[in-house]
């Protein structure tokens, strides 16, 4: 009987190793995984109970963790929510953080590595660990002028920005939010009110519209036209060149046309100057086969097509397509068929243009501001890349300046500054008569201080007409009378 | 009589030992409770120390019980108990801050009220081989007690399972105490009819057959158990009887084949049950697709405890986070069927393996008492008990570490509720009672018939051995008679 004793006994302690090699396995082997798990919400929970830093514009919070008294230490509240929605997210334990809130989420929890030296001290003094704050780049009154700019239920993005810096001074898109709705701790409230949000039209609270909207640049794109034009050596300003009012484009029957209630059809040849100014369609068509689609591709990708970027939000790369056939590169160098920009790609256009063809890199973060005051980080201005040369920007910047005087953007016009801006109207090419309007410029010409673009998305011709290019001079005066 | 050959050093009482490590246990179990109180965010509570008093005055008050009644009992089992009772409490108490529950006192009282129990099980029993002479009451004892949550009006569904009943405010687990009757019965009818079983019947190629009417009453007891227990949809339950069977047969006889006979039966049920019972069948689905999103949401049976658990160990990594700064709030049932997992988080791996080797211990003192003792029916008693305590730990950690699929069970001696913590200290006080007869000082005078074959064949066969050898001898003086001393009484 004490054999079969003492095997029973083995068999327990069996058991046992048993659970301890799954012991061993779950709360040493497995740690990483299942904390990164994603239907482990600790991580956010503790998180939750964290002083979190700041995100700051002008000294002052937008974002900020105020003491809660329910199951949490902090909630977070936003302050003019619905002018920062779509650059600080939101930070939300239902939908985890997202945008500024998610890109930045280690600085402002105490987690980055400039902030290593803070959380040993606090590991050894017993504190608990606080947040970094972020200061933006945004000046707050350019950003609400720019968001009164845009008429509510209308759906529309500006941007403006330092071509010598790469500071985004104002980012606003609309329709935007009230990003406290997402950051309630209960998940019952937060879901019923995401639901609410994904009903606007145009709007989702995982897209910021200026940095993640591709959408078709129409006649902007004609300054990339340009620059590959200028730099192939066949094109100049003193030249005439062919612009009749409408162009078949090669190997179909479909016809460009210049635009019917403009005034291209005074000129069947003009200068640059000219079809810069009135936009014309068909000279681009033409100038577009002259340099062929490499060097435009080449073009756009200097300008930042098809490149990552950070600032430090993720940039959606926008596209030029491959292998385009010759009509379809036709309809490209209007900026229709398959080019499709985000609004900053166009912003950084008219920067690289406005800096003599060098475009800073944007970026959206001032400094990153440890709890006791001390800078752990503050981003330099940095290039992004060398579009072009000073020569052919200096070109483009002068053939700019057209569309100011008698052009399509003579209603942006201030007297006394030298602003220069291209305008576009792309087709959505849905069936309906709704485009996108935009412009993107920047001023005073010579000596650039700021860069505006300004998109009004899924308009009719005239209300978009009479967002861009009326918004583009409120803007600038906003900047330079300020 | 002089000749007691395996006896020559008299046996120690150990009851100093078991002071000294009762205080040790008392130290760890009070100061993790006062660590609890220390974290509590809105200020330091009191409640450790009501709690901290009663869990010592009652293990002291055992300790003393045991010095009069049972004093060469283990001197490690006692501690280990108190110890597990006292981490429970604790834990229990630090989820209540967390939950602004008050489930610690509730656990406190009945701590106590288990102990009275075991106390008077050792007061009652004294010696455990008089619970041997009747393992028919014990079988219908144990039937009652299954049968008693399916009489409408007392029973009640509770997470899926008809195992509690409720008189007035209270509830109780009858099934929890089942399984001590059922031991008891197990340990009684093989004790007396081992031989039958292991002699009598055909043989059919390797496999002793028993008889059937020498087998008949432990299936008849074990399709009871499994029965009701299907009928009541606690799977932790029949797994725990079906192994309690299985180990007191096998120490019994001796014999591997009827372990192997039993696993064959358990996967063609667990196969049956997987098939045909829905609730077993989410169980199964819940534990090999845990991290699956739409199991882990799904309402019923849904794999969130497991998978919470699963995070909650995790995030104690291997020095946990330290009592009162986890989440072990997370988990559903953290402080009844998880406190294994909140355990975990807090402790880290090191504190929990501390734990369960705590239950290694005590399950290995059980053994001990189990090998030790001079009677068949102490050695199956000891030995079905110590296996249900180890077999209850697996099926249960086994379960929250994903090693086998998750039933309803407790943790013994630390999960909230009162019929396990109740059924768990009778056990404490039966392995007491076998480790106190088997490590007392050994009976010097010949036995008589009845408690020879009471007492087993080791004992009976020496016994018996030493009786002939006197026979000779009697023969040998022929007239000479031996006067019989009386026996030693039971209680030294």
């Amino acid at each position: 009987m004490n054999t079969a004793i003492r095997h029973v006994w083995i068999a327990i302690v069996c058991l046992f190793v048993l659970i301890f090699g799954a012991l061993s396995y779950i709360q040493f082997f497995a740690v990483k995984d299942l904390n990164a798990n994603p239907l482990n919400t600790r991580q956010l929970y503790k998180n939750f109970d964290l002083a979190r830093g700041a995100l700051l514009v002008d000294g002052t919070p937008i974002a900020e963790s105020v003491a809660s008294d329910d199951q949490f230490d902090y909630q977070r509240v936003y302050h003019d929510p619905k002018l920062y929605a779509h650059l600080t997210g939101f930070y939300s334990l239902t939908y985890g953080a997202n945008h500024l809130e998610g890109v930045m989420n280690d600085e402002l929890n105490g987690q980055s590595d400039s902030q290593f030296y803070n959380r040993m001290v606090n590991l050894l003094t017993g504190q608990s660990t606080e947040g970094a704050s972020v200061e933006l780049t945004i000046d707050p009154a350019l950003q609400k002028t720019a968001y009164n700019l845009i008429p509510d239920g209308q759906q529309g993005t500006i941007i403006v920005s330092e071509p010598k810096t790469g500071k985004i001074l104002a980012m606003v898109s609309k329709p935007s939010y009230d990003t406290n709705l997402l950051a309630v701790h209960s998940g019952k409230i937060a879901s019923k009110n995401m639901a609410d949000i994904l009903e606007t039209n145009g709007l989702s609270p995982n897209i910021n519209p200026a940095i993640n909207n591709l959408i078709s640049p129409g006649s902007t794109f004609k300054i990339l036209d340009l620059v590959a034009g200028l730099e192939s050596g066949k094109y100049d300003l003193d030249s005439v060149y062919d612009n009749p009012t409408s162009i078949t484009l090669p190997g179909t029957s479909t016809k460009v046309n210049n635009f019917d209630q403009g005034i291209c059809a005074n000129q069947n040849r003009a200068k640059l100057e000219f079809i810069v100014a009135q936009s014309c369609n068909t000279p681009f068509v033409a100038m577009s086969e002259a340099v062929g689609q490499d060097a435009l591709r080449d073009v756009t990708e200097r300008f930042g097509f098809g490149q990552q970027l950070e600032i430090p939000q993720r940039v959606t790369p926008s596209q030029f397509p491959s292998d385009l056939t010759p009509d379809q590169l036709g309809l490209s160098s209007i900026g229709q068929f398959d080019v499709k920009t985000t609004p900053l790609q166009m912003n950084m256009v008219a920067m690289g243009i406005a800096n003599d063809g060098v475009i800073m890199k944007p970026n959206l973060i001032k400094r990153v501001t440890a709890p006791d005051l001390s800078v752990l980080e503050e981003p330099k201005p940095e290039e992004f890349s060398t579009a072009t040369t000073k020569k052919v920007a200096n070109q483009v910047t002068e053939l700019m300046r057209g569309p100011l005087k008698g052009g399509t953007a003579y209603t942006a016009d201030i007297p006394g500054l030298d602003i220069a801006a291209k305008t576009g109207t792309a087709q959505l090419g849905d069936g309906t008569k709704r485009v996108n309007s935009w412009i993107t410029g920047f001023a005073p010409a010579d000596d650039p201080e700021v860069a505006v673009t300004i998109v009004i998305e899924k308009t009719d011709y005239e209300t978009g007409h009479n967002l861009t290019s009326p918004n583009l001079k409120k803007m600038l005066e906003a900047v330079f009378n300020k | 009589m002089s000749e007691t050959p395996e006896l020559e050093t008299a046996p120690i009482p150990r009851r100093n030992t078991e002071l000294v490590l009762l205080i040790l246990a008392l130290a760890v179990a009070v100061g993790a409770n006062y660590l609890v109180s220390l974290s509590n965010t809105d200020g330091f509570d009191e409640g450790f120390i009501t709690q901290g008093a009663v869990l010592a005055g009652m293990a002291l008050v055992m300790h003393i019980v045991l010095r009069i009644w049972a004093k060469y009992a283990d001197p490690i089992i006692l501690p280990c108990v108190v110890a597990l009772n006292g981490i429970g409490i604790a834990m229990i108490h630090r989820l209540d801050l967390a939950n602004n529950d008050d489930a610690a006192t509730r656990q406190l009282l009945w701590t106590g009220l288990a102990m009275a129990a075991a106390i008077a099980t050792l007061w009652l029993v004294r010696d455990h081989r008089i619970l041997r002479k009747a393992p028919y009451t014990f079988l219908v004892i144990s039937a009652l007690l299954l049968l008693l949550p399916l009489v409408p009006g007392l029973g009640k569904v509770i997470n899926g399972a008809r195992i509690w009943i409720f008189i007035g405010p209270l509830s109780f687990q009858p099934g929890e105490l089942a399984k001590i009757t059922l031991a008891l019965f197990f340990a009684g009818y093989l004790s007396t009819h081992r031989d039958l079983i292991l002699l009598a019947g055909r043989k059919i190629g390797p496999l002793q057959l028993p008889r059937a009417r020498d087998l008949g009453p432990m299936i008849v007891a074990w399709l009871l158990s499994i029965g009701v227990l299907v009928m009541q949809s606690d799977l932790g339950s029949s797994i725990l009887f079906f192994g309690l069977f299985m180990v007191m047969i096998y120490v019994a006889t001796g014999r591997i084949s009827w372990i192997i006979i039993g696993l064959v039966m358990v996967v063609v049920a667990g196969f049956f049950a997987a098939q045909f019972m829905s609730h077993v069948a989410l169980r199964l689905n819940s534990w090999l697709h845990a991290f699956d999103p739409s199991v882990y949401d799904q309402q019923y049976g849904g794999s969130r405890q497991i998978v919470q658990g699963l995070f909650g160990l995790s995030n104690g990594g291997l020095f946990g986070t330290g009592l009162g700064n986890g989440r072990p709030d997370f988990v559903p049932l953290a402080n009844s069927d998880m406190i294994i997992a909140a355990l975990g988080e807090e402790l880290g791996l090191i504190g929990l393996v501390a734990i369960i080797l705590l239950f290694v211990i005590l399950i290995s003192r059980g053994i001990r008492a189990a090998l030790g003792s001079r009677d068949a029916f102490g050695k199956l008693l000891a030995a079905g008990l110590s296996f249900t305590i180890g077999l209850q730990c697996f099926v249960l950690m086994g379960g929250v570490t994903l090693l086998i699929p998750l039933t309803g069970l407790t943790t013994p001696f630390m999960s909230a509720g009162g019929s396990s913590l109740l059924s768990n200290w009778i056990i404490v006080a039966l392995l007491l009672l076998v480790s106190h007869n088997s490590r007392r000082p050994a009976l010097t005078g010949p036995l008589n018939e009845r408690d020879m074959a009471a007492a087993g064949p080791d004992i009976s066969a020496k016994a018996k051995a030493r009786e002939e050898e006197d026979a000779r001898r009697r023969a040998k003086k022929a007239q000479a008679k031996v006067a019989t001393p009386p026996r030693k009484g039971d209680t030294a």
